[in-house]
């Protein structure tokens, strides 16, 4: 009896190891920084390098920050996204331009539209070590707090943001309503 | 020299022609002191270039491997110790980005598994071979039995 059952169970087992391994992403690398303050950043501005955007004036509020660049494909792809999630207004989203530099980053958004309320450029990809970036696009939810809430890794979908995000910026919001 | 000694010589000559492009990717920054390179290079071996998951950063050619190089060599000559620069990498990427993972709860089962199935498979094979000894053991009496009881 004991013959058949132990193989079978430790096939059951071994089974559900694979499949859960086949539906999972291996490019995913869950981020250490959630729940963490998120670091800080001041960087010169993409459109106006003698100004500086600076990640503690965010402090208080919820934000978005987006990591991208001219250089990436699946920030075009998330790009009509942003754009549209921008003029819902729900948030302020502020882009991290990641190695790129200025002058196709401008024509970047002056040919596909700029969602975002500041871009911070960061040349040397020092900031983005600092975030945990290992590819772009990606995409982080900060809270009033200061601290990292989400992270999302892959190109922006309304279905990501419906499900991952909305629910957590009005959890977000509320709390800092209850606060003050 | 035969055709097998030339052609062995042959071999070794495309193999050291080449093996100079083994160590191509990171020529961009080097110490003076051996010691600190000798750091330099153990450190970027056990740090995993997360674009290409599959290289380690003194390996990658990826924009982010040349970056982290950057900030390795940096915290080298700034004088920082091997656990502050992997500490620096794990606050910032998790454990996945050693090579070689910390114990922690997280990974426990990480390093505990091969172990746990070592001692499963010896204690299987143990019991499978005493079973089979036994076994084994009952068939040699009757066989012997059996043709003494023929004979007889």
């Amino acid at each position: 009896m004991w013959k058949f059952v132990v193989p079978f169970v430790l096939f059951i087992i071994l089974g559900a190891f694979l499949w859960v391994g086949l539906n999972r992403d291996p490019s995913y690398v869950p981020s250490p920084l959630i729940g963490k303050p998120a670091p800080e950043f001041t960087l010169p501005s993409l459109q106006d390098p003698s100004y500086q955007v600076a990640s503690k004036e965010m402090m208080g509020k919820t934000w978005i920050l987006n990591v991208w660049g001219t250089w990436c494909g699946g920030c075009r792809e998330e790009h009509p996204t942003w754009v549209a999630i921008a003029q819902q207004g729900t948030v302020p989203i502020i882009g991290l331009n990641w190695r790129d530099d200025n002058a196709s980053a401008q024509e970047w958004l002056r040919q596909l539209g700029n969602p975002y309320a500041a871009v911070a450029t960061d040349h040397d990809g020092r900031t983005a070590i600092d975030w945990g970036v290992y590819g772009a696009p990606e995409t982080f939810l900060i809270g009033p707090d200061g601290k990292i809430i989400y992270k999302h890794i892959a190109p922006m979908t309304f279905d990501v943001w419906a499900k991952e995000f909305l629910p957590r910026i009005q959890a977000a919001q509320a709390g800092q309503g209850a606060q003050s | 020299m035969s055709r097998l000694g030339f052609l062995r010589a042959g071999l070794v000559a495309v193999g050291i022609a080449f093996a100079g492009l083994g160590y191509a990717i990171d020529t961009e920054r080097d110490f003076a002191d051996p010691v600190l390179q000798a750091r330099y290079e153990g450190i970027t071996k056990e740090l995993r270039c997360l674009v290409c998951q599959n290289e380690t950063i003194a390996d990658s050619n990826a924009d982010l491997a040349i970056d982290l190089r950057r900030e390795v060599h940096k915290m080298i000559a700034d004088g920082k110790t091997d656990e502050e620069i992997k500490e620096f990498m794990l606050n910032r990427y998790g454990d996945f980005v050693l090579y070689k993972p910390r114990i922690t709860g997280k990974t426990v089962i990480l390093w505990g598994a091969p172990v746990l199935m070592l001692l499963f498979g010896v204690v299987a094979a143990g019991r499978f071979i005493r079973k089979r000894a036994e076994e084994a053991d009952i068939p040699t009496e009757t066989d012997q039995a059996g043709p003494e009881a023929g004979q007889s």
